[in-house]
């Protein structure tokens, strides 16, 4: 009895996360002609790819895409890179001024973006940080890091202090007691800090829309906006280029989705 | 073999004082049993042999080095510790070769070692499984194969056996001062049990508050504790302690608990102050007698364990233990008559807890 509850409880949720997901891909499939004559339908009576080519071939959407990319992989890689070695400092060293750091951190997380985009334009401008992918790159990782390293400490956190001692006793440096026993132990963290910190930077539209105003600079969900124009909205080809955006991402989690459910049920088991 | 020599190492973390000037010497070969209540420092100084901790004051020397600057991957020591700490993605051989490929060991020798350290352990067909395909003892044994491969100075090693269940901690208990016997290696082994410290120590130190209490054998301890703390620790059922007077009447001196005499002293004898002694008595030396002179007693609790029996008795008011490998027919509220065998007596200041030798007590 209890278990069929589960599942119904479990099945209504995927539902309603995965609907938009579905209306999505429905309509972007669906021909111009039949988007608004044929009422609200679960699946239109003719397919068509013809939205997909069109904002592949028609649109500067694959430029959009390649930035995306291109910032998202990188805030992804920096921000980890700078966030593990924040989370692993705060979780095994004690050291002056650490509670006031770890506070200072707290604090960043805790402004809406807008207050502070207006500074962040001022201080760019005049460095040549706007209309460039750079620009993006260091405020996500900047906006990212705290979070990130917050993570990454938790993680750090989660493997016994015992393991680095015992490798330090067998003969390794501290560094070396990372590299090879701590770091091969946190890759579920790190998988689980780059999908974040990706998925994060991929759909960020606030920065990206403020900062560039150039369109070989513009990321995927500024290029969505060009799809609404001031009398009416391309849905076909907006849904075709959201179901092209999904697809790295999907691909991303997919190479680190060992890790990731790893990483989510460390610990749960003894052992 | 080498010998560590600890001269007045003070510990401090801020403003708590975890080890109060501790001076021990440790003999090339010997293994020594760091022994105490929890937080009493014993692993804080075996970390600080290890090198994992800085200490505050004092100097540690090992083989005749001093190691207070030596980082843990330079003093050429293994440790095994309560949590095993094994390399979670590591086969069993990973685990065992790891000092050795950091020291670029060839790999025959390597492969040698380990199979020797398998074999010595019975974790030959394990070789290829992860620690977490193993059972708790299989993970102690691979903690020790991991210390032994490298053929270190010195083992130290951190309450290894607390994580066992009794039987099997028996077992590791035997198998560990087995490779003790055959490799003879200096070794400093650090438990808050007691049996433990009794039956492997060649020599054991009685640590508490940060303050060695006593070093000596185990029989040592035992038989001539330096004070009370040392007494009520070492032993089980725990040795009795009893308030008592010591009262000069006519030519002798008399110590009483309640107003039973139970040992007459010679008239030389006195304690400080208005008299109060602790009397400390092992249960094995209370023994049940039919003498109508005996000191009588009322029986509170029995407690049979196979082996022999405890009985809880009450003297005057006051609480002590009788243990008897016969199995007398006693319950509770019985009366009965015991018998103090005083040679095994054993007298201590109430205030400061130190022995006090009053004609060989």
């Amino acid at each position: 009895m209890f278990w069929m509850f589960h599942y119904a409880v479990i099945g209504i949720y995927v539902l309603v996360a995965l609907f938009p997901l579905y209306w999505l891909l429905k309509v972007s499939v669906t021909p111009n002609d039949l988007l608004y004559s044929e009422g609200v339908r679960m699946w239109p009576s003719r397919t068509s790819f013809d939205h997909y080519w069109s904002v592949i071939r028609h649109t500067d959407f694959p430029l959009f895409f390649r930035n995306s990319v291109i910032v998202s992989a990188a805030t992804a890689l920096f921000t980890t890179l700078f966030a593990s070695g924040t989370g692993y400092a705060f979780s095994r060293f004690a050291f002056a001024g650490k509670f006031w750091l770890i506070g200072l951190m707290l604090v960043t997380q805790m402004f809406p973006l807008v207050m502070i985009i207006a500074p962040i334009f001022r201080l760019f401008a005049p460095l040549g940080l706007t209309n460039s992918l750079t620009g993006l790159i260091i405020i996500y990782t900047a906006y990212n890091v705290p979070f990130a390293a917050f993570l990454m400490q938790s993680f750090f956190d989660a493997i016994p202090k015992e393991l680095e001692e015992a490798a330090m006793i067998d003969g390794a440096t501290r560094f070396g007691a990372l590299r090879q026993i701590i770091l091969p132990l946190t890759l579920p963290g790190i998988a689980a800090t780059l999908g974040f910190v990706f998925t994060a930077a991929w759909s960020e539209l606030l920065f990206a829309l403020m900062l560039n105003s150039k369109q070989d600079s513009t990321t995927f969900p500024v290029g969505l906006l060009t799809f609404v124009s001031k009398f009416s909205v391309d849905f076909g080809q907006m849904m075709a280029a959201g179901v092209l955006a999904l697809i790295p991402v999907c691909i991303f989690f997919l190479l680190i989705q060992r890790h990731l459910v790893q990483g989510l049920t460390a610990g749960a088991v003894k052992g | 073999m080498i010998a560590i020599d600890i001269t007045g190492v003070h510990k401090d973390f801020g403003a708590v004082s975890v080890l109060k000037g501790v001076d021990i010497t440790i003999a090339p070969g010997e293994f020594v049993v760091l022994v105490g209540p929890s937080g009493c420092g014993k692993s804080t100084l075996l970390r600080l042999i290890a090198g994992l901790e800085e200490m505050s004051a004092g100097e540690i020397k090992i083989g005749g080095r001093i190691v207070n600057d030596l980082p843990p991957k330079d003093r050429d020591i293994a440790m095994v510790f309560q949590s095993y700490a094994l390399y979670p993605h590591m086969t069993v051989e990973g685990n065992m070769s790891y000092s050795l490929k950091l020291k670029r060991t060839p790999k025959q020798v390597i492969a040698d070692a380990v199979a020797g350290a398998a074999g010595k352990l019975g974790l030959g067909a394990l070789r290829h499984r992860k620690p977490r395909e193993l059972s708790g003892g299989q993970r102690q044994r691979v903690a020790m194969g991991r210390a032994i491969v490298r053929k270190p100075k010195a083992f130290l090693f951190d309450e290894p056996l607390s994580n066992l269940d009794a039987r099997l901690r028996e077992q590791m208990r035997f198998e560990i001062k087995k490779l003790h016997r055959e490799l003879g290696a200096t070794s400093v082994y650090v438990t808050h049990d007691q049996i433990e410290a009794m039956t492997m120590a060649d020599r054991i130190v009685a640590l508490n508050g940060g303050v060695v209490q006593q070093v000596g054998t185990p029989l040592d301890l035992y038989d001539n504790p330096a004070n009370i703390f040392v007494a009520g620790f070492i032993g089980s059922p725990a040795m009795n302690f009893l308030e008592a007077n010591l009262l000069h009447v006519g030519d002798v001196a008399e110590l009483r608990v309640g107003g039973v005499v139970i040992d007459q002293l010679p008239m030389s004898a006195s304690a400080t102050g208005d008299g109060k002694i602790t009397v400390g008595i092992r249960p094995e030396r209370v023994t049940l007698t039919a003498s109508p002179a005996a000191i009588p007693v009322n029986v509170v609790l029995v407690e049979p364990t196979g082996l022999g029996m405890v009985v809880h008795l009450e003297l005057a008011g006051q609480f002590l233990k009788l243990f008897t490998t016969d199995r007398p027919r006693l319950k509770v509220g019985d009366s009965a008559r015991v018998d103090f065998d005083t040679a095994d007596l054993r007298l201590f200041d109430p205030i400061t807890g130190d022995r006090v030798q009053l004609a060989g007590k």
